[in-house]
């Protein structure tokens, strides 16, 4: 497990350049600095449209301090897997990530997705998951929770969330996790064990977005905190053939120690229309949820 | 002959500078200020800073590099012992 007195010998290293193009409290940015940590500075990023390709600022110029291609919408799995096998080719063998939305990944480049998953790509895919298509102007995703408001979902949206993480694991790659920029020391473990692997390794990670959920832009960090406590998202991975609870999930296996989920709720303007049958309802999802988790989690440490 | 990957690298390749989003530290209606007496040096506010506006020192204490942050707030809410304030920096 890696500590902060590991990660103090980057105390004065700046893993992004400061001055970057995003909103304050931008969630992208900590989970950057966080995967550029865990590899150490030696990563490639693809990243299709979205905020990510507007936060690095203006051509000759750019915040990020790793290689990364700027590509279209639904081509990060390809170039990827291009680029990895042009690495390997020559013999070099550093680690090809692709950093992408959840607009790009759900929905928009998911075919591509899922071939690179069914051919065992060697690259990392992370799901920067801000639960819409922010870069637009906050439209409505297949990650975007139901009955989030967004402005093509005035109503709040009708559709369930897609449990992107589980599709990614029925495609039988070795590595599966879901992770959150509130819980820096899990993702980091986990991008580490991820690079320990050869094929294609998927990692969720939740990252409130502070315009977009409508919430101060202080509570970034606390607001994906809530969503871990309240039991709303659910840390996980699957390993070496296992799937387990994730340690700052695991607490929360047991219902009566989450957190009342209004306390996430109720912090976000994108649920203000919510009634008290809404949540109600959302509470049930969440336990459906939380069942159908361990109950994989036992059938995969059988095997 | 000129080579194509050349053009490439000299006028298409975008390079890792401070500021190319701007100098952001003009953003900021509010500032935070870290009182060194009450820090215990963990840390959290460096980890956490998205703008990678602060610098945890040698001796595990803070700065924060005003020209660039864009006063979101977030070390304030992560520090455990509350050492960080924000005021007002609003001219009216
Ligand atoms: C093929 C194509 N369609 C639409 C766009 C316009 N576009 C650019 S960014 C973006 C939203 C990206 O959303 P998401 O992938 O969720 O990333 P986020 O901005 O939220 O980080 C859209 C629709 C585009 N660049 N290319
Ligand atoms: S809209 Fe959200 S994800 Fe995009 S730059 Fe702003 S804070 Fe970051
Ligand atoms: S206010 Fe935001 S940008 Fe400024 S130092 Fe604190 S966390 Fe960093
Ligand atoms: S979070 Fe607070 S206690 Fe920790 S280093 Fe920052 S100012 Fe000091």
């Amino acid at each position: 497990m890696v500590t902060m007195s590991e990660l103090h010998k980057y105390g004065r290293t700046k893993l992004i350049m400061p001055g970057t193009a995003a909103c304050p409290g931008c969630p992208l940015q900590i989970g950057l600095r966080q995967l550029i940590m865990a590899l150490e500075g030696k990563l490639t990023l693809v990243i299709p449209a979205g905020c990510s390709s507007v936060i690095p600022g203006a051509a000759p110029y750019t915040s990020f301090t790793v290689p990364v291609m700027h590509v279209p919408f639904a081509s990060s799995p390809s170039v990827a897997s291009g680029l990895v096998r042009a690495l390997r080719a020559r013999g070099v063998d550093g680690h090809v990530v692709v950093w992408a939305g959840d607009g790009a990944t759900a929905d928009i480049g998911f075919a591509a997705l899922s071939g690179a998953a069914y051919r065992n790509e060697d690259i990392i895919y992370i799901l920067a998951d801000n639960e819409a298509y922010m870069n637009t102007g906050i439209q409505a995703s297949g990650t975007t929770p139901k009955k989030a408001w967004t402005t093509t979902s005035p109503r709040g949206k009708a559709e369930d969330k897609k449990d992107v993480a589980l599709i990614m694991l029925m495609h039988k790659v070795p590595y599966v996790a879901t992770a959150s920029i509130a819980y820096p020391i899990d993702f980091i473990d986990k991008v580490r064990r991820a690079a320990s692997i050869r094929g294609f390794k998927f990692i969720h990670l939740h990252a409130p977005c502070p315009p977009g959920w409508k919430f101060p832009d202080d509570y970034t960090v606390k607001v994906a905190r809530l969503a871990v406590e309240t039991g709303m998202w659910i840390l996980w991975e699957y390993y070496q053939g296992k799937l387990t609870i994730s340690p700052p999930s695991a607490p929360y296996r047991d219902k009566q120690r989450r957190k009342p989920i209004e306390e996430y709720i109720r912090i976000q303007g994108r649920f203000a229309q919510l009634s008290k049958d809404d949540v109600r309802e959302i509470e049930a999802m969440v336990d459906q949820e939380w069942g159908v988790l361990m109950r994989l989690a036992n059938i995969f440490n059988i095997s | 002959m000129i080579k194509v990957s050349s053009i490439y690298v000299k006028y298409l390749l975008s390079r890792p500078a401070m500021g190319a989003g701007g100098k952001t530290g003009t953003w900021r209606v509010r500032k935070p200020i870290v009182n060194l007496d009450k820090c215990i040096k963990c840390g959290l506010c460096w980890l956490y800073c998205p703008e990678n506006a602060i610098d945890w020192l040698e001796d595990k204490t803070v700065t924060i590099d005003y020209d660039y942050c864009k006063g979101c707030g977030i070390c304030v809410d992560v520090c455990p012992v509350k050492a960080i304030s924000m005021i007002d920096e609003r001219v009216v």
